[in-house]
């Protein structure tokens, strides 16, 4: 039985209120107040859709051995990099093994879809277990429709052979190069067609045809169908592709449009993950992801549990609301403001050194000494330990899954970070090991020496000269309580 | 056992240039500025120095990564000029170089001079600068006063300290070194401030503001070292000798292992106890007469009383508001007003506080001089940041001290 092993998804902490959208924009965009409802999710500065990917990752191998991974896909149209490879990124992050298969998928907003259909055929043909990822962090052009109806999130899922959560009963995909929008490969934003237009030859003609193909070929019919998963970058699309199917509006899922906004490509995997949270056996799941056509594809859930971390209902809890829409044009690199020279600090990356501390930097691998037992971050010829002179005695140690605790910190307001202050100090981590680093989605509040931490990949510094991007690990406060901490570690 | 520099080299003549923004000055006049007092005190030509070491500490806005700068500023006899590059603890790193050279028997008189003109950066504060290429991929390129602040909640955590007790505490480090600066005409900053200025100033780096952090400077500061046979031989009467000179270098444990609470120094602690085993003290806060210490951040001040044995743990907080440590108390610390308001241009700070102390030993401070006459002077100069530093500790006093 091929299927979905395990889920987990990631939605970034920050959720700008539309209201505070609207309000900015009512002068020029008076329109814009129709949306002004609810919060959508925003990346930070430091987050990508790499970033987003591994915490999705994360959360879904919680548990899982993460040696059963023969391949990891990345699906997103928001790649960071047009020639280095998204996966792969996300696979040093994982600290997953060489061997392991790496593949990016974009250039659609059914590219998540296409992404997971993939995964599922390679995994019946003997592929080996898949990670699948989607992540989206859209550009939207302020004062645009998208600015306020999309949100940043990210979905994960392992998919393969065995003793599945949901079963896959079959896919049907269409490929229609129906333009709806489009953002060519140097633009920053995207072009819109008339809504109207989209929802009615669009939505409502193409989806239905992919709904009624998988359908058909699970032999199954639309009064099967138990949870409709569907995004809805406009207002109502998912209800009536369900409607033109023939599934009762009572089906579909809500697309989390009030919480978090439209993730895009990953937003029916958003969608897939947050319903396998509560999916009871035998329910017949049905996922589409519309864009130049549509993919759909039909589940059984088992009763087996997906969702072993926080889940899409876990981060949308972890959250911090925010009216300031100066702070958001900011932290998306939409407003150019004065940075201060201290800015000015080149931040270009020696490959070579990248390349041959790899595993520390991206997966924060540090050294256990088999002598002394000594942890420590990063590895080294001669151990930290005192009074031990053993040379090259250590062996890896990976210290991203290992719990921390503060004891050192600040908030720096004098160095530059693109969201200041800039909060850093030393972390021991539980087993032994310390390091300083930054802290991030912190409050005041929280930090004081003691306060639990984990690590979180996150983008350390932009070379913007070069256009490279500097990933490392930071700390965040350790919002993984009681179990979710121990089954993480392991 | 190494017998130690005790009393092995004397102090011929010591000069500084006045510290601060000094925008019509290059690193070339700064140091001829300390030089000539220098050598006007020591009583030499400059035919007569044997080699020389030169002390900076950001050599990419300042003269280069050579000893050429010193040679050419002062058109030295094409003797041996060292550079010393050593974070902030440069200037008595290089001390230590013509004070070895010396004792060594390998040169009858050597130079030591501290020099930096960060003032061309464009912006307050250090300037921003990598530490490696594989460091700056797994560590934070934080602020100096961002990786000091730490060590205020540290400190706080451990002693059980409030945070208003220990601002407040802070804020009287600035203050008396404020009093102090007033009094210096070579200060940089030589107003006095109020508790509740240091206070409510604005957050630089939490807990730390503004007041908190000690002046960047342009400045230079240069030392001529002999043996004392030569000193006297030269018609020195009062010397001024090195009694103990002892460097301390992170090895990582602080950064890396584990034990450390983030609350003090490691490397002060090994550095005073080795200094004051080399200059036969036993008691510390008796037997000193006054300390010039890196007060880089107020903080840092107060955590070094504690390093250095001069207060017991966890009470330095208590002496500093207590007194102990202003101009008329027990054992007064900047009295020239310290990095805080003498200014700190990096290599040379450690040889402006062997400058302060030779000049208040020979009672030639002005008036800002101690009335009680000082026999022993501690000089603490201090390079890197609490997890990753070098601690250097001067101690020098009269003969017989």
């Amino acid at each position: 039985m091929v299927g979905i092993i395990a889920a987990g998804a990631y939605v970034p902490r920050l959720r700008l209120q539309r209201q505070a959208i609207a309000d900015a924009h009512a002068w020029f965009a008076p329109g814009l107040k129709g949306l002004a409802k609810g919060e959508r999710a925003i990346a930070s500065w430091d987050e990508d859709a790499i970033t987003m990917s591994v915490e999705a990752a994360r959360d879904c191998l919680t548990g899982v051995d993460r040696a059963r991974v023969a391949r990891v896909v990345l699906a997103s149209t928001s790649h960071p990099n047009a020639d280095r490879q998204n996966a792969g990124i996300a696979k040093e992050a994982l600290n997953l093994a060489d061997e392991v298969a790496a593949m990016d998928v974009g250039g659609s907003q059914r590219a998540a879809t296409s992404a997971l259909l993939d995964a599922l055929y390679a995994a019946r043909g003997g592929a080996g277990d898949v990670l699948c990822l989607a992540a989206e962090k859209r550009p939207a052009q302020p004062a645009s429709e998208l600015e306020l109806t999309t949100g940043d999130a990210a979905a994960a899922f392992l998919v393969g052979e065995g003793a599945v959560a949901a079963e896959f009963l079959g896919g049907h995909s269409i490929s229609i190069d129906f333009v709806d929008h489009f953002r060519a490969s140097d633009s920053a934003f995207d072009y819109n067609w008339e809504a109207r237009w989209v929802r009615e030859e669009g939505y409502a003609k193409i989806a239905p045809k992919a709904v009624n193909g998988a359908l058909a070929k699970t032999g199954l019919s639309a009064a099967d169908v138990d949870r409709f998963l569907m995004g809805a970058p406009m207002k109502g699309v998912n209800e009536a592709v369900a409607k033109a199917s023939g599934i009762a509006p009572e089906k579909v899922a809500d697309p989390l449009q009030a919480q978090l906004g439209d993730a895009g490509t990953a937003a029916p995997l958003v969608l897939l993950a947050h319903a396998l949270e509560t999916a009871k056996a035998g329910e017949i799941l049905v996922v589409a992801g519309f864009g130049q056509g549509c993919d759909v594809l039909v589940f059984r859930a088992t009763g087996e549990p997906a969702v072993r971390g926080l889940g899409v209902l876990g981060w949308l809890a972890r959250r911090k609301s925010d009216a300031n829409y100066v702070k958001y044009l900011t932290l998306a690199g939409h407003l150019n403001v004065e940075r201060g020279m201290r800015a000015e600090f080149d931040q270009k990356t020696a490959l070579t050194a990248l390349n041959r501390s790899r595993k520390a930097v991206m997966a924060l691998v540090g050294g256990r000494c088999t002598r002394t037992g000594t942890i420590q971050f990063p590895r080294s010829p001669i151990s930290v330990a005192q009074n031990d002179r053993a040379q090259n005695t250590q062996e890896d140690y990976p210290l991203a899954e290992r719990r921390a605790r503060i004891v050192t910190y600040t908030a720096d307001s004098l160095t530059y970070s693109p969201d200041p202050p800039c909060w850093y100090g030393a972390i021991e981590f539980e087993e032994g090991g310390r390091m300083t680093v930054e802290f991030v989605d912190v409050e005041a509040g929280y930090v004081e020496v003691g306060a639990p931490m984990r690590m979180m990949f996150r983008i350390k510094a932009q070379d913007e000269r070069r256009g490279f991007t500097k990933y490392f690990w930071k700390a965040v406060p350790d919002y993984l309580a009681g179990e979710n901490a121990k089954l993480a570690a392991e | 056992m190494a017998s130690g520099i005790k009393d092995r080299v004397a102090i011929l003549g010591m000069g500084c240039a006045r510290f601060g923004e000094r925008w019509s000055d290059d690193a070339e006049t700064l140091m001829v500025e300390a030089f000539d007092e220098a050598l006007a005190d020591a009583g030499i030509d400059v035919s007569q120095i044997d080699a020389a070491w030169l002390s900076v500490g950001f050599d990419a806005q300042n003269i280069g990564p050579s000893g050429i700068p010193l040679a050419m500023a002062l058109r030295l006899p094409n003797i041996g000029v060292t550079k010393v590059e050593n974070y902030c603890a440069s200037g008595t790193d290089g001390f230590r170089g013509a004070v070895y050279a010396v004792a060594s028997g390998a040169c009858d008189i050597a130079l030591a001079m501290g020099v930096e003109k960060l003032k061309d950066t464009g912006y307050g504060g250090l300037p921003v600068r990598t530490r490696g290429t594989t460091y700056d991929m797994v560590n934070v390129t934080g602020s100096a006063p961002g990786f000091f602040a730490q060590l205020a909640g540290a400190y706080r955590a451990k002693h059980g300290v409030g945070y208003d007790d220990l601002k407040r505490a802070m804020a009287h480090v600035s203050v008396k070194s404020h009093q102090n600066g007033a009094k210096n005409p070579k200060a940089h900053l030589r107003k006095q401030i109020t508790e509740e200025q240091a206070l409510n100033a604005p957050m630089i780096a939490a807990p730390l503001g503004l007041f908190d952090c000690c002046g960047v400077s342009d400045g230079a500061a240069c030392a001529i070292v002999t043996t004392p046979e030569i000193a006297r031989a030269l018609g020195k009467t009062n010397l001024v000798l090195v009694k103990a000179l002892q460097i301390s270098t992170s090895n990582g444990w602080e950064l890396q292992g584990g034990g450390w609470d983030g609350s003090y120094f490691h490397t002060t602690r090994i550095a005073a106890q080795k200094a004051y085993a080399e200059a036969g003290i036993s008691d510390p806060r008796r037997q000193l007469s006054l300390t010039e210490v890196h007060d880089c951040f107020s903080v840092t001040e107060l955590v070094t009383m504690e390093d250095l044995g001069l207060s017991a743990e966890g009470q330095a907080w208590k002496d500093v508001l207590d007194g102990t440590f202003d101009a008329e108390g027990e054992i007064p610390c900047q009295i020239d007003g310290g990095l805080k308001c003498f200014g700190h241009p990096i290599g040379a700070s450690g040889l402006r506080m062997i400058y302060e102390n030779y000049l208040q030993l020979l009672g030639r401070a002005g008036e800002r001089q101690r009335q009680d006459p000082p026999s022993l002077a501690l000089s603490h100069n201090l390079g890197g940041m609490p997890n990753q530093n070098v601690s250097a500790v001067a101690i020098v006093g009269l003969e017989k001290a």
